[in-house]
């Protein structure tokens, strides 16, 4: 009984004022952001019928654009440079890097769109994290995963029923993959502005189905870009779309070597870095707004 | 020291209206209107008033994610809208229609997560989980993904959430809101141990007025962005100007009878219903009542705390 006094006292004490951070510093919100993508990760290997059904339709969807593709390069060979089988393989690979990627928007997208429709997307604000660097943590989660699964079995399965053209080099799978995380965060950062637009317009649904078709077109997703016809030819290339598809293609076929493939990957981190940025600014306004004018 | 202190604090919202085809008209709306009040630390206090009546608006003025047109406040001693994040890692918010919980995961999922938010030393993290898992008896559903959850169950989660960083301060809105009874006794035993035996500050909105009577020393009444009530729940019903009721059984069927101190507010066969002032002893009207007709049986009924507080909303809309 004389123990259990001081027991008693410390568990009723109130929590101290400051109780002072725990682990600080850069360790810790690293910490954070690799469990909020490991979360991530783990929430979309819990959609199971989804992902089947989902890779299913990049396979057979594959199968038709690659027959297709097959038959336009037997009229016209080496067409915008590339080889029959190369033809082929940008179809599996573009294939590969659809949901991955997420060339026509959603993951984390459809997340904030919820927010913004519950008003959920206030209490965001008052969590002591970074809006911007959480869900583009749960969207490089979202990723892996995606990649993992519906990235994989396409490429398998166009390896074994087409004649594709695997990588030479083994240490292009390496750049390959270093390519496609910058895919995915220069996806982000466009998909990021238009999601952040729902804090002026309520609904980004608009703006993101207005994007979707711009994003299709100019990443190669329908047509790669070496393929398109003047003036648009030379603009495609530099618009930040370029870095989704042309760009990680360009490196699994071995099409960018040397400084080129140092200049594709420096492009592709140029936009990343950019678009973050502008998403950051687009942040701060509003947050802005929604402090200040309430909403 | 006092936590929570606000000094005439004010928010107006512009809201635009369409008077016409291409015209706008801007009006400002009051939504707080000159809000002061203290709250020190340790207390459990009940903020109540109807729908529109600036609630949400303090609320969201506290946390910092509003900024006040004009006034002052301090949570803690900081200003909230100027540092957000820093207070943020003091404070717990719940919001009984909002869940901040991982939709898809596994429960345990989004605690190890607040873990990370708010950098919570591992032993302080192990034993405030151990303690919410114990009082809200969360042991068998930590590893249910939340989803599956119900409300009741995925409520206690949201408690659980809020507070394993120690909140000097919990803010609590509708924390009841569509829960079956025994759930509603489940949060508020664990809101009174917290406020009670851990001395974390509560402030809490609520509809449901159990609530307040079973958890809150002190309540405030809102209105139209004022203060109009400020004080003990006993109070409440001197200031609402409540009535008790004296329900009689008579041996058989009559008109209203006539009572002094006391009308006669319903009849329905040899039943009355017999209003009187709250203060006022119930003797001498029953035996008014006794003295003049026969009386089979009665009983006095208190007044709702409802019935009150909706009598005082009524009264400030005329007034």
């Amino acid at each position: 009984m004389l123990n259990a006094a001081p027991v008693e006292a410390q568990v009723g004490r109130p929590p101290d004022p400051d109780p002072g951070p725990g682990p600080t510093g850069l360790a810790s919100a690293l910490g954070l952001y690799a469990a909020v993508a490991r979360g991530a990760f783990r929430r979309y290997s819990t959609y199971r019928a989804a992902t089947l059904a989902g890779t299913f339709t990049n396979t057979v969807f594959g199968i038709i654009l690659a027959s297709s593709f097959l038959a336009l390069w037997q009229a016209r060979p080496n067409l915008g440079g590339y080889d029959q089988s190369q033809a082929v393989t940008y179809i599996w690979v573009s294939q590969a890097l659809l949901v991955t990627v997420a060339v026509w928007g959603g993951g984390f997208q459809d997340d904030v769109q919820d927010r913004f429709r519950s008003g959920d997307i206030a209490v965001d604000l008052y969590r002591p994290v970074d809006f911007q660097g959480w869900w583009l943590a749960t969207d490089l989660g979202r990723a892996a995963f995606q990649l993992l699964v519906r990235g994989t079995v396409p490429l398998l399965v166009g390896a074994l029923v087409f004649r594709t053209r695997m990588p030479e080099q083994p240490v292009t799978w390496a750049v390959f993959l270093l390519s496609v995380l910058l895919a995915v965060v220069v996806s982000f950062g466009l998909r990021f502005l238009v999601s952040i637009t729902g804090f002026w317009l309520h609904d980004s649904e608009g703006v993101r189905s207005v994007m979707l078709v711009v994003s299709m077109f100019f990443s190669g997703m329908l047509l790669p870009i070496a393929l398109f016809p003047g003036l648009l030819g030379e603009l495609a290339p530099v618009l930040p779309w370029a870095a989704l598809v042309k760009v990680p293609t360009d490196v699994f076929l071995e099409r960018a070597t040397g400084t080129g493939l140092v200049g594709a990957l420096g492009f592709q981190l140029a936009w990343a870095v950019a678009l973050l940025a502008a998403g950051r600014g687009a942040q701060w306004l509003a947050t802005r707004k929604v402090v200040v004018q309430g909403g | 020291m006092a936590l929570i202190e606000l000094e005439d604090v004010r928010r107006t919202f512009t809201v635009r209206a369409r008077t016409g085809r291409f015209s706008r008209e801007k009006r400002e709306v009051r939504a707080v209107d000159g809000l002061s009040f203290t709250v020190e630390a340790g207390e459990c206090v009940g903020y109540i008033g109807p729908n529109g009546a600036g609630k949400s608006t303090t609320v969201k003025m506290l946390t910092g994610i509003l900024v006040p047109s004009g006034g002052r406040l301090r949570v803690a001693g900081v200003d909230p809208a100027r540092e957000r994040v820093a207070l943020a890692r003091r404070i717990g918010v719940v919001f009984g229609q909002r869940t901040t919980l991982w939709w898809d995961l596994p429960l345990r999922d989004s605690f190890e997560l607040a873990r990370r938010i708010y950098r919570i030393p591992d032993r302080r993290y192990r034993e405030n989980l151990g303690r919410c898992v114990e009082l809200l008896d969360l042991e068998g559903l930590l590893d249910t993904p939340v989803r599956q959850l119900s409300l009741g169950q995925r409520m206690r989660g949201d408690l659980a959430a809020a507070l394993l960083h120690d909140p000097q301060v919990l803010y609590l809105d509708e924390p009841t809101i569509g829960l079956d009874v025994v759930s509603k006794g489940k949060v508020r035993e664990f809101l009174r141990e917290v406020n009670q035996d851990r001395g974390t500050t509560v402030l809490l909105t609520t509809h449901d007025l159990t609530d307040i009577e079973q958890l809150c020393g002190r309540v405030m009444v809102i209105d139209h962005g004022r203060v109009v009530y400020d004080g003990g729940l006993d109070g409440l019903h001197a200031t609402g100007r409540s009535e008790r009721t004296l329900v009689v059984d008579l041996a058989e069927a009559r008109p209203a009878i006539e009572v002094a101190g006391a009308r006669v507010v319903k009849v329905e066969g040899p039943r009355q219903w017999l209003a009187f002032p709250a203060q006022q002893s119930a003797a001498p009207i029953v035996a008014a009542v006794a003295a003049r007709y026969p009386l089979v049986d009665l009983s006095v009924r208190e007044p709702a705390i409802e019935d009150v507080i909706a009598r005082m909303y009524a009264e400030v809309a005329i007034g």
